[in-house]
């Protein structure tokens, strides 16, 4: 695992200017943040937004103000060694409709629905983001982010990757709200640099690249960490088990088969089995461009609306809207 | 060859008598004038001398305007009384991408009130960046009996019912093209207003919209415009209804295919293979969206005569691609998606002799996971096999420094270079350096560069090369690059025939900034975003240079002193009115 770094997405602690951010691109092979980010993240006065302030925690790190429901259990206790402590990172699964704490209730495991339904592109309006001042070698200037209205737009969490600091891309403009990107990676506003117009026809195209010919639905596969990807049929398979066998016998360190026999599909148990104890999560975009966890549907419904999968390190599935985060708050 | 702008012409002193009886007749001289064409010539010409000037501006029928601020309506209609065709240019360029906030200005709509009242004859218009409203488009379309040519290039604040004003008003309109804007789509009917006596049509461009068109209403226009040379179809056309099209219009030209995609019955693909077939003119293809490999083959009869192949939107694989292109032997211009990725370059390299022009695009953004796209390795592969190319724009995700040093060599006609290296400053992916050699290379080697786009870990070194050997360089663009002040200095002190310079992301400050004090009047605009330049810097250009607009563009919550945004153009016109709350006019 990587990322001994914090990183403070809306730059809460910097200043008192509530608008400025760090854009910190979590890297390990670099490291850039400034270490005095991390002392004034925790004496940042502006509690409000300190709930929502996103951050990366060193690992052995603590977020003592924060309380983090995830899993159904709290962060702070979570295994560290994941290199995550702290405040989750919002939509890591660019997109993700819901967090897990939204969708598990507890420890009973029941499904609860998420208000927070819609994806994070609707946050607000508005292209926003980093554009790190000074070029890329201002280790020692804090970066700023320019963001317009508002600001907590699409300062999408960046999960571990192992990509270079540098590594930022773009991001489908609000244009057209339905394809969300599945940001990994910070967003640099206007880069690379391609007009719009552009932008929205190759979005719109990935929705149409896995309406293979009539008989077949192949989807890609992606695994992190893998070279490649792999296409599947999902016509093939009749269920969610037998889906998952066979993915994992696609990529043969996916862990997904752990699951246990319960009958059909991924019950509820075994995804929790998947998200407390497994290594992978297995996710999914859907027709709207938004990142889902793959079981919560029937699997008719799963495979009208599957338009690619990713097989995402169960620790990078933390995919949680600050508001979300909160109202599970809330509701623990 | 650089389009005038309106400069502040002086008149020469007046020649003395004996010279003036001697030269021509004013009507004479106006006709010959009126043979040129160019915008430099014509500009050479007002300079010579008064009389000059003056049967230059009365034999003038069309103005180029690169920056709409750069000059008001009423100079331009003072100036040139018979302008029948009008190019404007608004917004600065990087608003393409989302740099400039959305009420920026560039409204046409003063324009066009004074068009209307001093031009009542005006035929073409032509705009670029420009904010254009529904009212607009319908006061055009009414205000302007002769008007023929309305073409819209990554504009907005129109939608289609704009379009439909102009399909009703306009009976003697030649040319409709709309491309790439940030249009409101409500839907296709517009198309149907085209009144069933209309007939002039020759240019139809509507790939940029979404929306089903009537499509009857299309096929009857079509069939009835005998004229049309180009036309260019949404997506939402099918592969059976462009067939329908084309057996009516073979005399096209230029085509842009609809959708590429569904499913045909053999007997449709012959069909449509032979409506291709006998579009004997034509020498231009590109729409494909989506496009299947395995409907491609019907393209091939075209292939032979084309030589403008735009795949920009068809996600192409390198296989795809091969056997298209081994059907192109006169391709000079070549758009592909780097879904294609080095093998489909090869391929390039091998069948495309005669290319001069070679844009790849990213496809997608978003997926990112698995390298693909482009390396330097199928930009070097064209090369080999493309000795007159001379005009790149090249997405990738790696490059070295080598391989642009043996590309260079291979084709050291390059005019536009623009290289983007899509993660911000990226070194040689070898040899971890910065990618100065790699344009210093191009520089060097290519003296006729008009064009550059650097990207990649660039230090100052770089600069240093541009300044000293870029002596023709015309447009320069910039982001993430450079190590101080030093970088900008190379490149004012030393590029004399910059006109546009954007710079985003560098650590460029006031010193960088001030030391271009004296060339910012030869040149068209200076853009500079995300830089360490102030607010005093910029009061100090302003205060030092009165006949330059220095204009600054806030963040919510930046610093006070900071210039997030600093745009700098020469003006006649002095400083804009219409600039909203955000944008400062020092």
């Amino acid at each position: 695992m990587s990322t001994p770094l914090e990183h403070d997405y809306i730059g809460l602690a910097e200043t008192s200017s509530m608008e400025r951010s760090s854009e910190k691109i979590s890297s390990s092979s670099s490291s850039s943040i400034p270490s005095n980010i991390e002392d004034k993240t925790t004496n940042n006065p502006s509690l409000n937004l300190k709930e929502t302030e996103l951050r990366l925690g060193l690992p052995g790190s603590q977020s003592p103000e924060r309380k983090l429901s995830l899993f159904g259990k709290d962060l702070e206790t979570n295994d560290k060694s994941n290199g995550f402590v702290g405040s989750p990172l919002k939509n890591l699964v660019s997109g993700a409709k819901r967090g897990f704490s939204d969708a598990i209730d507890g420890s009973n495991g029941k499904w609860v629905f998420a208000i927070n339904g819609k994806s994070d592109v609707e946050l607000g309006k508005g292209a926003v983001l980093a554009s790190p001042r000074g070029g890329l070698d201002s280790k020692t200037n804090p970066q700023q982010v320019r963001t317009s209205v508002p600001v907590m737009k699409e300062v999408v969490g960046v999960p571990q990757s192992p990509k270079p600091v540098q590594d930022k891309k773009n991001l489908v403009p609000p244009v057209n709200e339905h394809t969300s990107a599945p940001a990994a990676k910070a967003q640099v506003v206007g880069w690379p640099p391609i007009r719009s117009f552009r932008k929205n026809s190759m979005a719109s195209n990935l929705a149409k690249n896995s309406d293979e010919a009539a008989g077949c639905l192949y989807v890609k596969v992606s695994m992190d960490g893998a070279p490649y990807l792999r296409k599947v049929d999902l016509k093939t398979y009749n269920n969610y088990r037998e889906f998952s066998s066979a993915l994992e016998k696609m990529f043969s360190c996916f862990t997904i088969g752990q699951c246990g026999s319960n009958g059909d599909g991924l019950s509820e148990s075994r995804l929790m089995d998947l998200l407390h104890g497994s290594e992978y999560v297995l996710t999914y975009e859907d027709k709207d461009g938004d990142w889902m966890l793959v079981g919560d549907v029937p699997w008719e419904m799963f495979t009208d609306s599957c338009r690619r999968l990713r097989i995402m390190k169960g620790s990078e599935a933390i995919g949680l809207a600050p508001r979300a985060m909160e109202k599970c708050k809330n509701q623990n | 060859m650089e389009p005038s702008e309106l400069k502040r012409s002086k008149d020469s002193p007046n020649l003395d008598e004996s010279t003036r009886r001697s030269s021509f007749p004013d009507e004479v001289l106006e006709r010959v004038l009126s043979l040129l064409k160019s915008h430099r010539d014509r500009s050479s010409v007002s300079l010579v001398c008064k009389d000059w000037y003056n049967a230059e501006r009365w034999s003038r029928t069309h103005v180029f305007i690169g920056n709409c601020y750069s000059v008001s309506p009423e100079i331009v209609a003072r100036r040139f009384p018979k302008i029948r065709s009008v190019t404007l240019k608004g917004k600065p360029r990087f608003s393409d991408f989302n740099l400039v906030p959305e009420n920026w200005g560039a409204d046409i709509h003063a324009w066009l009130v004074v068009f209307a009242a001093k031009y009542p004859f005006l035929e073409e218009l032509r705009l670029k960046r420009m904010a254009i409203s529904d009212e607009s488009l319908e006061f055009l379309a009414v205000s302007f009996p002769n008007f023929k040519a309305l073409s819209l290039l990554s504009c907005d604040g129109f939608s289609t019912n704009g379009l439909a004003a102009i399909a009703t008003h306009c009976k003697n309109l030649t040319e409709l093209d709309i491309q790439e804007n940030g249009i409101d789509d409500k839907g296709g009917s517009w198309l149907s207003c085209f009144p069933e006596s209309f007939t002039s049509l020759e240019v139809l461009n509507f790939a940029n919209l979404s929306s089903d068109i009537n499509f009857d209403a299309l096929e009857r226009l079509v069939g009835r415009c005998k004229s049309m040379r180009v036309l260019k179809l949404n997506r939402s056309v099918s592969l059976e209804q462009l067939q329908r099209l084309l057996v009516n219009a073979p005399q096209l030209a230029e085509l842009g295919t609809g959708s590429f995609s569904e499913e045909l019955t053999f007997r449709q693909c012959v069909e449509l293979e032979s409506a291709l077939s006998n579009c004997k003119n034509m020498h231009t293809l590109s729409g494909l969206w989506d496009a299947k490999g395995i409907y491609l083959p019907a393209l091939y009869p075209v292939c032979t005569h084309l030589t403008f192949l735009n795949l920009s939107y068809a996600a192409l694989r390198s296989d795809e691609l091969a056997k298209l292109l081994a059907h192109c032997p006169r391709l000079k211009r070549l758009w592909v998606l780097d879904t294609v990725e080095d093998k489909g370059l090869e391929a390039v390299g091998m069948n495309c002799p005669l290319l001069e022009e070679l844009r790849v695009f990213p496809a997608d953004l978003f997926d990112e996971e698995i390298i693909h796209g482009v390396t330097e390795a199928g930009f070097v592969a064209v090369s080999f096999g493309c000795p007159r190319l001379h005009y790149v724009l090249y997405f990738c995700c790696q490059m070295t420094n080598a391989a642009v040093a043996t590309i260079v060599q291979n084709c050291p006609d390059f005019t536009h270079f623009r290289l983007c290296i899509m993660n911000p400053g990226q070194p040689d992916h070898i040899t971890n350096e910065p990618m100065d050699e790699a344009f210093g290379a191009v520089v060097k080697t290519c003296t006729k560069l008009q064009r550059l786009s650097v990207s990649g870990r660039l230090t100052d070194l770089t600069f240093e090369y541009i300044g000293r050997y870029a002596k023709n360089l015309e447009t320069l663009s910039v982001a993430f690059a450079g190590s101080s002040d030093w970088g900008m200095q190379c490149v004012m002190g030393g590029c004399s025939k910059l006109r546009k310079l954007e710079i985003r992301d560098c650590p460029f400050g006031n010193a960088a900034l001030l030391s271009g004090l004296e060339k910012y009047e030869s040149m068209r605009s200076l853009w500079m975003s995300a830089c360490n330049v102030t607010m005093n810097g910029c009061r100090l250009l302003a205060r030092e240079m009165p006949r330059l607009n220095v204009e600054v563009m806030k963040e919510d919550g930046s610093d006070d002193s900071q210039a997030d945004k600093v745009y700098v153009y020469r003006s006649i016109a002095g400083p804009r009115r219409d600039a909203p709350p955000s944008v400062l006019t020092l």
